[in-house]
């Protein structure tokens, strides 16, 4: 019997791959199914700001002639999925959720992108995130709004929020977020799918828009751990073309996933269950550490003292970055140019046209914490703090495996209520951000749905360097337990 | 600490952005918020602390790329989001009077 379009968009990716393995689907129906999912359900959700329908028909119909030969490139040979609009893709409109790059089309694919189409996967379409990366409710798209799929009056989070929408409300069932200080994980745990930033270095940023590049990092989102370890498996691993990328070898995530959590040693930083978490969030936490207790780990009480320390160095080590990063957003390469007389006005024109007011507020930012005078005060010891936070979590593996807490203090927030106070929604990335700075792996995996707004919770997950693996292992075990959230209701 | 609103103008003036009079106003409250709140830093002591200057794991190291030739864009690629260009070049407004 043929599958229906619904089901074919409830597949995981592992399954959609062995079903075009066994020749039981086909990746054009798998496409055509997501296709119709997007154009369906996006002017809701608003996940998508490009669908490249046309290339990703082409692409499935070279997988179908690849299964029909009985080739397979990879488990994902011939699965749709989606990638955030932040990554060049040769030739399709690459905009960084900016207006100031509205219209511009890459010369070249970045490194993510080039391995899941070397793996065969089909990219259906770019996605929806705040302008440059930069936040943490999706608002600050220069495009469109973006709506959490369990309740479309709430943030899906951000700043890869268009990933994590477009993976819950079953458009795609894997896609490529960042994340700088959180830009994965947030979204990943308010939309209820499972989200991972790897190790700084782990994966290669070739291609990919800069933000704050001692902290950016490109991972995976997908319904189940399972699938979030196959992407990883595709995108991990060296790249000549970025400097930072890690030549180690990559470990097989796939291979101790079923290994359960017995024996695990997970850290809980009394500093993330402290006041200012929601109840509804702490209940979920403390529930899930519950069940890798009835699992045989073991619980251990950690100290991360300077996690409180760690929004105000972010924010001026980000932002320090950002506003040289951004420097090359002139009218001069790519990109909108506004005219104006001389250069200097050119700049200043084309800046002011096409820069939203969070990029501006945070070039702001950096330009002053790096002017002369004021860099020992604010940005060298913002690197300090960075050693101190670092320093936390080398501690805490000496007696623990993994660290356990919150993603966020709360479930996702009604669009709207933050987008005056910058402040506050920067206060939002409390949890996330130590990992970030430390340069370690972080996870999102959902550990239930809040009793009051029946939203979604994520539990964190941060591990050693490198060491993916184990966390992978840890969330599958959780999953394993708790079963999957129930999708989110007529969407 | 609050910034003033020629401080503001000066941070705009470097960052090459050009903000309105109600930028200006707003950023001068919101980025004296942030300021204040950053000064928590402030509370530590990082004496001999030494900065964290790059992000890569401990023993991590770079490896140099060989350096040999690689193909690289073509004039035309490199040229083709250019928002103005005048043969193979980038074309900008004249600065020398």
């Amino acid at each position: 019997m043929t599958p229906t379009g619904s089901e074919l968009s409830a597949l995981s990716l592992r399954e959609a791959g062995a079903g075009i393995a066994a020749r039981a689907v086909s990746s054009r129906d798998l496409v055509e199914a997501a296709l119709a999912r997007i154009a369906e359900t996006d002017g809701r959700i608003g996940a998508f700001l490009e669908v490249t329908a046309e290339r990703a028909r082409a692409a499935a119909a070279q997988a179908d002639q690849r299964a029909a030969r009985g080739e397979r490139r990879s488990e994902l040979d011939g699965v749709p999925v989606a990638v955030k609009d932040l990554f060049a893709m040769k030739g399709v409109p690459t905009t960084a959720g900016s207006r100031v790059l509205e219209g511009w089309k890459p010369p070249y694919d970045a490194t993510v992108v080039e391995r899941l189409e070397q793996a065969g996967a089909v990219v259906v379409g770019k996605l929806n995130m705040d302008e440059f990366a930069m936040g943490s409710s999706n608002e600050n798209s220069a495009y469109k709004k973006c709506a959490n799929p369990y309740d479309l009056s709430r943030t899906p989070g951000g700043s890869s929020g268009g990933s994590a929408a477009a993976v819950a409300a079953r458009q795609v069932a894997g896609s490529l977020g960042t994340d700088t200080g959180g830009s994965i994980r947030l979204p990943a745990s308010f939309c209820g799918v499972v989200g991972l930033k790897p190790t700084y270095g782990r994966v290669s940023r070739y291609g990919v828009v800069a933000f704050a590049s001692s902290l950016d990092q490109v991972g995976p989102l997908a319904r189940s751990v399972e699938d979030v370890a196959l992407l990883l498996s595709r995108i991990a691993g060296h790249d000549p073309r970025d400097m930072t990328s890690s030549p180690r070898p990559v470990d097989d995530y796939l291979a101790a996933l079923e290994d359960g959590a017995r024996g695990l040693r997970i850290g809980v930083p009394r500093e993330w269950l402290q006041s200012g978490v929601d109840a509804g969030v702490e209940r979920s936490v403390r529930a899930a550490l519950a069940v890798y207790e009835q699992l045989g780990a073991t619980l251990v009480d950690i100290s991360l003292p300077h996690t409180k320390y760690g929004i105000a160095a972010y924010y001026l080590i980000a932002p320090a970055e950002a506003s040289s990063n951004l420097a090359r957003y002139d009218g001069v390469r790519f990109g909108l140019r506004a005219e104006a007389k001389g250069l200097k006005e050119m700049y200043a024109e084309t800046r002011e046209r096409g820069l939203g007011a969070e990029p501006k507020r945070r070039i702001m930012l950096g330009t002053y914490a790096l002017s002369a005078g004021y860099y020992d005060a604010y940005y060298l010891r913002a690197q300090k703090v960075r050693t101190l936070v670092r320093r936390d979590f080398d501690e805490a593996f000496e007696v623990c495996d993994v660290v356990a807490g919150p993603v966020s203090p709360t479930v996702a927030f009604p669009l709207g209520t933050k987008t005056q106070d910058p402040l506050q929604m920067y206060l939002g990335d409390v949890f996330t951000i130590p990992c970030n700075l430390a340069a370690l792996p972080g996870m999102s995996v959902p550990c239930g749905l809040d009793a009051v707004s029946g939203m979604p919770v994520g539990l964190q997950l941060v591990g050693r360097s490198f060491d993916e693996a184990t966390l992978l292992r840890a969330a599958r075990a959780l999953e394993r337990e708790l079963g999957a959230l129930p999708p989110p209701e007529g969407r | 600490m609050a910034l003033s609103l020629e401080q503001v103008r000066r941070i705009a003036d470097l960052a090459r952005l050009r903000l309105s009079a109600d930028e200006e106003r707003i950023f001068a409250e919101q980025l004296s918020a942030i300021l204040d709140h950053v000064r928590q830093l402030e509370e530590l002591d990082v004496t001999g602390v030494p900065p964290m200057t790059h992000a890569l794991a401990a023993g991590e190291v770079s490896p140099m790329r060989e350096d040999a030739d690689r193909p690289g864009l073509t004039p035309q690629d490199a040229l083709a989001g250019a928002p103005a260009r005048e043969g193979t070049c980038f074309k900008v407004p004249r600065i020398i009077e």
